[in-house]
Order: C-alpha cells, then sequence, then structure tokens
C-alpha cells in the first residue's frame, strides 16, 4: 500500500473532525511556536553580546583593582580595598616590550555636568592621547585629547556622542565651556557613536588625566600618597599572545604589589575573550532554560495529541473491524494511526514555526528585544514535533492495530 | 471449498462460559449457496466470523482450499480476508462521509492496488449491483437498500471466491430484501462463487439450495433445500 495513500486516509479522518484536530494541533502549534521564537530571542541576545564584545576589541585586556571573585565563600566578608597606582602603569610601559601595541592608564570618576542649564551626572574619563587608538575611537568633529593636553594639563574635554546630544542637543559643542564639577572644560572634540556595545564611550566625558589629577579628581585619587587609577588598559599586538601577555602583567604587578606567588594577587587581569566567554555561557544557559520550558509546552501538546488519538480509536472500533475484515494487515492500521498522529503535529509544527517566526521577526521589528531566527532551531522545534508525533502516536497506533478484528466489529 | 470439524468457541464471561459454537462439522463446496439459519443466539455470526477468518475457534480445526487456518499468522488472515472473502453485514458498516466509489476501492487498496485499475475495478462492481450512477454519493446520502448494494460491491471487488454475507436483509424493509436476495442469486449464477447467508429468517434461507440449521451452538440439520425460491416470487408462508 502506497505512503501517499496513507497520507489521504489520515487527512480525510482529521478532516472528518476539523474542529477537533484544530484544537488538538493547537498545543503543538503554541509549544513549537514558543521553542522557534524562545530559541530565537535567545540566540539574539548571545548575538548582540557577543558582537559588543568583540567591537571593544579581542585583543584588549583590562587590568582592575580587586579579587576575582569565585564562589559564592567570600560574599559578605570585608574585603580590604585594594588599588592600582600611576605607578603600576609606569612599571609596565616601562617593563613589557614585546606584543604590546598601547598600554594606557584611566582613572574614572562620576561628577556633575553642566552647561547652561543643563546639569547631570556623568562618568569623567581621565585618559592619554593613546586611548583612542586603544579603543578604536572615530572622531565626529574636533579632535582627541592630545599629549600636549596632559603635559600642559589643559582643561579640554572630549564628548561622547550621546553626551554632546544631552548637554548641547543642536549646538555645535566643539569651543564651548562646560563645567565639570564646578571646573571650566572647553570642548576640543566629539566621538563617533558606537551604539549600545560594552563598554560605549556614548556617555562619556574625556579630559587628560593629568588635568583630571591636578584639577578634578583630587584626594579620591591618591592612596597613601600614590596616585592611583581606575584601569589599565594592555592593548596586544597579537591576540594569539594575550595569555602570555596576561601572565607578564601579572608577574610585574605581583612584584609591585609586593605578593608572593603563593598569595592571592589583589588585582586581576581580565581579556575581551574571558567575557565573552563567561557571558556567552550565561546566554547558553538561558537559551537552554528558555528551550526547555518551550519543550514542557510540547510535551504537553504531545500529550493532548495522545488522548485525542486514543478516544479517536475508541471510536472508530467499528471501522477498524471493517478495514480489517476486508484486508487490512495490522501494520496497516499501525502506519495509518501512526501518520495520523505524525501528519497532526506537523501540520501543527510547521505553523508553529510560521508563528514563531513571525513572533520573533515582531520582537526584532519593535525593537524590543534582538532577536536570531537560525535554521538550526527550526529544524531543531520541526524535528522535535515530528518526534512528538511519532512517540506519542505509537501507543493509539498500536492499540488500533491490536484490536481483535470480531470484537471490533461487534463494538457497539 | 470449506470444511471444518468440532468447532467449538467458548466465551468466558467472568465465572461462567458461553458455548457459542458447540463441535459444528461440515463441509461445503465451490460453488454452493447455502443459509445457516437457526434462533438469535445460536451462534451464527460466531461461526461466521470464524468462517470468514476474524476470529479462532476455541477448539476443532477448519480449511479453506484445502490449508489450514490455524496456523496462519496475523498478515496470512488478513490475506486471506481480503483475497477469498467478501462480507456482507447486517449494518452495512460503510465508512461515513466516504462515496461510494471509495467505500468499493478500500479492500483494492489494502490489497496494494491503486491508481486506474482500482478505480475501474470498483466501477465495475457497482455497476453490477445496479449503482453505476450513484458512485459519488456518500453512505446518508443512499437508501438502506442502495447502501447494502454498496456492501456487497465491495464485498465482491477483489473477486473472492466465497461471499459470506450476515444477515443481508435484517435492516432492510421486506420489498428490499427481496431485491437484495434477488441479487444475490443473480451474482451467484453469474460468477458461480460460493454464497452463504446467515440469517434467522427461514424464508429468506429458503432462497438457497442449502441450509444448515444451528441452535445453541449445535448444528441440529443440514439439508438439501430442492426447490429453492426464486427472488421476487410471491410469499407463500409454510
Ligand atoms: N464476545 C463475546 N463474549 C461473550 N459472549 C459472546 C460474545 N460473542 C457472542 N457471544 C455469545 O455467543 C452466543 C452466540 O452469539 P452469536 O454468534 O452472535 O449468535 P447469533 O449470531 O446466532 O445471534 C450468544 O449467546 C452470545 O451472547
Ligand atoms: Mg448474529
Amino acid at each position: 500500500m502506497l505512503f501517499s495513500e496513507n497520507v489521504k486516509i489520515a487527512l480525510r479522518a482529521l478532516q472528518a473532525n476539523k474542529m477537533r484536530s484544530v484544537l488538538t494541533m493547537l498545543g503543538i502549534v503554541i509549544g513549537v511556536a514558543t521553542v522557534v521564537a524562545l530559541l530565537s530571542i535567545g540566540q539574539g541576545a548571545t548575538a548582540s553580546i557577543t558582537s559588543s564584545i568583540e567591537s571593544g576589541g579581542s585583543n584588549l585586556l583590562t587590568v582592575a583593582p580587586g579579587k576575582m571573585q569565585t564562589g559564592m565563600s567570600s560574599m559578605g566578608q570585608s574585603r580590604q580595598v585594594s588599588h592600582l597606582y600611576y605607578s603600576d602603569y609606569q612599571a609596565l610601559e616601562r617593563i613589557l616590550t614585546q606584543n604590546i601595541a598601547y598600554i594606557v592608564p584611566v582613572y574614572q570618576s562620576s561628577y556633575m555636568v553642566k552647561f547652561g542649564d543643563e546639569s547631570f551626572t556623568a562618568n569623567i574619563s581621565g585618559v592619554v592621547a593613546e586611548h583612542k587608538d586603544v579603543r578604536s575611537f572615530n572622531i565626529a568633529a574636533g579632535r582627541f585629547i592630545s599629549d600636549g593636553d596632559n603635559k600642559a594639563g589643559s582643561p579640554v574635554a572630549v564628548l561622547g556622542d550621546q553626551m554632546a546630544q544631552d548637554l548641547f542637543g543642536e549646538l555645535y559643542p566643539v569651543g564651548k565651556t562646560i563645567s565639570i564639577n564646578g571646573v571650566k572644560f572647553q570642548v576640543v572634540g566629539v566621538l563617533e557613536a558606537k551604539g549600545s556595545s560594552l563598554g560605549s564611550p556614548d556617555d562619556l566625558v574625556f579630559i587628560p588625566l593629568e588635568t583630571g589629577y591636578n584639577k578634578l579628581f583630587g584626594e579620591t585619587a591618591n592612596y597613601n600618597g600614590k596616585k592611583t587609577v581606575s584601569n589599565i588598559l594592555v592593548s596586544v599586538s597579537d591576540s594569539t599572545k594575550n595569555d602570555a601577555v596576561s601572565s607578564e602583567v601579572e608577574f610585574v604587578l605581583r612584584r609591585m604589589h609586593n605578593i608572593t606567588g603563593a598569595e592571592e594577587v589583589d588585582f586581576y587581569v581580565l581579556s575581551q575573550s574571558d567575557t565573552l566567554k563567561t557571558l556567552s555561557t550565561v546566554t547558553q544557559t538561558l537559551t537552554i532554560f528558555l528551550g526547555a520550558i518551550a519543550g514542557i509546552s510540547l510535551l504537553v501538546g504531545g500529550i493532548g495529541i495522545m488522548n485525542i488519538m486514543l478516544v479517536s480509536v475508541t471510536e472508530r472500533t467499528k471501522e477498524i473491524g471493517l478495514r480489517k475484515a476486508v484486508g487490512a494487515t495490522r501494520n496497516q492500521i499501525l502506519t495509518q494511526f501512526l501518520i495520523e498522529t505524525v501528519t497532526l503535529s506537523v501540520l501543527g509544527g510547521v505553523i508553529g514555526i510560521l508563528m514563531g517566526v513571525g513572533i520573533a521577526t515582531l520582537f526584532k521589528m519593535t525593537g524590543m528585544i534582538s532577536s536570531v531566527i537560525t535554521a538550526s532551531s527550526i529544524l531543531l522545534a520541526f524535528t522535535f514535533a515530528l518526534a512528538i508525533g511519532v512517540f506519542f502516536g505509537l501507543y493509539p497506533a498500536f492499540r488500533a492495530a491490536n484490536l481483535h478484528p470480531m470484537e471490533a466489529l461487534r463494538y457497539e | 471449498m470449506i470444511e471444518t470439524k468440532d468447532l467449538t468457541k467458548i466465551y468466558q464471561m467472568g465465572e461462567t462460559e458461553v458455548r457459542a459454537l458447540d463441535g459444528a462439522s461440515f463441509r461445503i463446496e465451490k460453488g454452493e449457496m447455502i443459509a445457516i439459519m437457526g434462533p438469535s443466539g445460536s451462534g451464527k455470526s460466531t461461526l461466521m466470523s470464524i468462517i470468514g477468518c476474524l476470529d479462532a475457534p476455541t477448539s476443532g480445526s477448519y480449511t479453506i482450499d484445502g490449508v489450514s487456518v490455524e496456523n496462519m499468522d496475523e498478515t496470512k488472515l488478513a490475506e486471506v480476508r481480503g483475497r477469498k472473502i467478501g462480507f456482507v453485514f447486517q449494518q452495512f458498516n460503510l465508512l461515513a462521509r466516504t462515496s461510494a466509489l471509495e467505500n468499493v476501492m478500500l479492500p483494492l487498496t489494502y490489497a496494494g492496488i491503486a491508481g486506474k485499475e482500482r478505480e475501474a475495478r470498483a466501477r465495475k462492481s457497482l455497476e453490477r449491483v445496479g449503482l453505476g450512477a450513484r458512485t459519488h454519493h456518500a453512505p446518508n446520502e443512499l437508501s438502506g437498500g442502495q447502501q447494502q448494494r454498496v456492501a456487497i460491491a465491495r464485498a465482491l471487488v477483489n473477486e473472492p471466491a466465497i461471499l459470506l454475507a450476515d444477515e443481508p436483509t435484517g435492516a432492510l424493509d421486506s420489498k428490499t430484501g427481496v431485491e437484495i436476495m434477488d441479487l444475490f442469486q443473480t451474482l451467484h449464477r453469474e460468477t458461480g462463487q460460493t454464497v452463504i447467508l446467515v440469517t434467522h429468517d427461514a424464508y429468506v434461507a429458503r432462497h438457497t439450495n442449502r441450509i444448515i440449521k444451528l441452535a445453541d451452538g449445535k448444528i441440529v440439520s443440514d439439508e438439501v433445500n430442492a426447490n429453492p425460491i426464486k427472488a421476487g416470487a410471491p410469499r407463500v408462508e409454510v
């Protein structure tokens, strides 16, 4: 007997009870749509995080004060505040030479920024000229902080794109004077927008580090009579050497901080790829979690299908008896009912995929949540729907196939 | 050719057992037209289901064309049902919302026949029962007699050696019943198929050439009917 013949019989049986078929299918439709939509959203989150980190540069090491938190054991314990010093930066700059493109210090703190009637709190970054190259900034207007600014301690500032808009609106910022914590700075440049990537400069204000130490940061940037920095950024010339450079940094800073090999360090060196790994584990876990929730709804849909198929087998007992009387074999009945269930679940699966793609696209269009529809998630959802059809169809199909012909015919 | 020996069928109903068939032995030659007659509950349907390979006896032997049925597996039995036997039931047992033509095609479908041949054979079968013009009607658009004709066409379509009819006129009025009996007689005359009619009605039984009477699962008589009633002749009670 031909396969197409079986499909025809199945479709006819499903048509005979349209409303019931549609309602049964709905479970699968909702399950599959949820799987596709949630996987797309999960993958969208992963992709946007990944791209935002990668845009920060994959060969950038960030040195920051503090201990790497491992586990929950350190929670709640009071911890000695650790610092990075300007002298640490100088030592690194002096000692590290191989595979290094740039080493730059950064001091960051937040202050009240004011222009005309506009005033709000913003993050102020004290930086050196090379900072622009380390972070691959592009200049939209004017110029970036220069070496000369740092040498002279000039009161100049460069604004991120969003910051410039917030402060000046339609006005042209370059040449205007703003006040940061009451100190006057002249705007010399504006950066191009970088979008919502990690460490985006869009809402930052950059000033020469030297100027910051002299006029703005004051005692907060001082510890034990030494100038402190928030971070030291190390730009590695060859990203395959990240690990080697990272351990060199650790070696130098251990010496600077008098930490022996056995002790725990009071700073950490983070590479972009570390961040990427950590975050992608998080988003992957999220994706799997979302997928699992959706999978459960699919499972419920499958149970619904099985339930209806069992009812259907009972209702059609006499019909099954008749089919057997005119020569249908056990296998033919089994196949017929299995195909009926699989048709239900696959049809539901296809509709569900279309709906899921629709939902994901809608999310994307509204810009609320980023979503990425991948062939693999569609394939996964489809396979799952098919598997559910087969799995939950087998039992009813066996029930039908195993009916005794005479008892089935006598059934009222 | 059908031969049974000591056919017994016992249904277990909790504590009590029902002997639906109790040692029935007979032999039906190819091309006979025969009635199995008896009151309700005498075991006629049970006997028919065993002859039709729909059920197995509790004990006793049954051979069809010299082949013993006991040793056949499910698939083989389905094949025998599909190729050698055509069933006609009291309640027609047509598939609802399915055209007459498609109902008749069903046995061919399971026999692996498809396409043009299947349709042509089904049409021919419907013509033979006088329903050539009703091929696309669903059962609910047909009268009882017409529905039974579709069922007979379905039974004929595989050209089975044996036609088994269980109370074929039981759900019909007497006039239509006579028409159906006429059809059976005509088919028997034209094809030489073995026709086995199961009925509780002596008048229906007397349309055949031989009558086996059942009571309580036992054969109480097995006689040749020398003067079968010609269907359509005025009904005379004896
Ligand atoms: N599946 C069954 N379970 C129990 N008893 C049955 C079953 N089928 C038939 N019987 C009994 O077997 C006897 C014969 O039934 P049946 O062959 O249908 O008789 P008939 O067709 O002559 O009316 C009856 O007493 C009936 O109640
Ligand atoms: Mg009966």
